[in-house]
């Protein structure tokens, strides 16, 4: 059983219908407690850093997710997901997040159009359990205008270009966070869900 | 690489997708969610449903279809068309939609832009515009002017001008429309989409005019677009979407194909 934490950000029910397509059980929840009967976590998010971890907190999320990851259960960032997942934010002041990675956030270069939006590719830096089965190149569909920049080059799984070469997935053990949104990148990223959906 | 998008657009009214010419409609041009399912499977980069009754009802009738298509395609969907208040954009989002088009209301109450930015983030707040070329005052220089209510109606607002202040007040992404090309399949307004491109920094929709595959390779290069939305080309199959990707592809625009 996947949980999707719901604390008030984001499209949850896309990534709750993306699970239930590949005919795994999904639910979303706006309570940390009922995390504790599920065999994964989802941290989905589309919404500022920090008034994501001040929701994520004032609701017991962190603590939750904290319990969860020690246990050594299977647990995934998307987009907002994966950069709440690194030390700290410049998003719109000093923010520190959950502290899952050694790390930050940082602002695209002015070069750019941000957000970005659209299509881009990973480049795989070394394997993954959730990239079966996925290309070198691949395409997945990206909406963000902050990105993280991994102190630990083995937690680097893939990375992405936009004016610089980001983190575009981070993992650990059981813990992955992805940039990009993989319950709006067609096959490919319905792909990444089931190989997540498949960790024990 | 980013790759450049290409956005078939379903303008939606009783339940089915027309097509429009200047902006009037009503050619009946197939059942919604039969051809967002067909673009899915072509590789379409996203969807945008616009209600074109713009009544309490056609908004209904749009988020019907958008939870139809959205059990089955995973790619991001966006919904335009009589957006008036900020529980009109709360009430689209919550009811699946990745991303919302405002259009007249933020000329209306440009503060519409500015709450929804800040409650759901830049990213999923599109700021649509319709820009009618000015005449030629001699200068050398073009201008358009903002048209709202479906290009009905003339604001005396300078377009360029306007954009700045959409970007400002936290539109995450651009559509501009131009009605002079709107429906002629003469080709998008390459000037419109430059001129807008030099001044702002967030992506931008090119639409209105698309007729062959050279017009939406002009406005992808020359018209410096980071995507183009077309409708009846693709709606009556002119070109399939992979027809437009090949061509865009073999010209070294950086676009994405996709196998089912």
């Amino acid at each position: 059983m996947i949980a999707i934490a719901d604390y008030g950000m984001g499209n949850l029910r896309s990534v709750e219908k993306a699970f239930q397509y590949l005919g795994q059980e999904a639910f979303i929840t706006e309570d940390p407690a009922a995390v504790r009967g599920a065999s994964h976590l989802v941290l989905p998010g589309d919404a500022a850093f920090g008034d994501a971890m001040l929701n994520l907190r004032a609701a017991g999320w962190d603590v939750a997710i904290n319990d969860h990851v020690a246990s050594g259960r299977p647990f995934l960032g998307i987009c907002v997901g994966l950069q709440l997942m690194f030390a700290t934010s410049e998003e719109m002041g000093q923010h520190t997040g959950l502290e899952l990675f050694p790390g930050r956030c940082r602002r695209f270069p002015a070069k750019e159009r941000v957000p970005q939006i659209g299509w881009n590719q990973i480049s795989i830096q070394r394997p993954c359990a959730i990239l079966h089965g996925i290309e070198e190149g691949s395409f997945f569909y990206f909406v963000h205008s902050y990105y993280v920049e991994a102190d630990v080059a083995e937690e680097s799984v893939a990375v992405t270009d936009y004016g610089i070469s980001y983190t575009s997935i981070a993992a650990r053990d059981n813990v992955f966070g992805v940039q990009f949104h993989p319950e709006k990148s067609q096959k490919v990223g319905l792909r990444l869900l089931a190989n997540f959906a498949a960790l024990k | 690489m980013l790759a450049k998008r290409i956005i078939p657009c379903l303008d939606v009214k009783n339940g089915r997708n027309v097509r429009g010419v200047k902006f009037s409609a009503d050619i009946d041009a197939g059942d919604p969610v039969e051809l967002a399912t067909r673009y899915d499977a072509e590789g379409a980069d996203e969807l945008v449903f616009y209600d074109i009754t713009a009544s309490s009802d056609g908004r209904s009738i749009v988020m019907d279809l958008v939870q139809q298509v959205s059990e089955r395609v995973f790619i991001p969907l966006c919904v335009g068309g009589g957006i008036r208040t900020y529980d009109d954009v709360r009430a689209i989002l919550k009811g699946g939609a990745d991303k919302v088009s405002i259009n007249s209301a933020a000329v209306l109450d440009p503060q519409i832009i500015t709450r929804s930015a800040e409650s759901f983030g830049s990213q999923c707040i599109v700021a649509a515009i319709d820009a009618l070329r000015r005449p030629d005052d001699g200068s050398g220089t073009p201008s358009w002017e903002i048209y709202i209510n479906g290009g009905r109606k003339a604001t005396g607002i300078d377009a360029l001008e306007w954009v700045d202040e959409l970007v400002r007040r936290g539109a995450g992404e651009l559509v501009l429309n131009s009605i002079d090309a709107d429906g002629t399949r003469d080709g998008y307004d390459i000037e419109l989409n430059r001129a807008v491109a030099e001044r702002v920094d967030v992506p931008l929709v090119a639409s209105g005019g698309a007729g062959t595959t050279e017009h939406i390779y002009q406005v992808l290069t020359e018209g410096k677009a980071s995507a183009a939305l077309a409708a009846s080309i693709f709606h009556f199959q002119v070109y399939s979407i992979p027809e437009v990707k090949t061509y865009l592809s073999d010209r070294g625009v950086t676009v994405r194909h996709y196998e089912p």
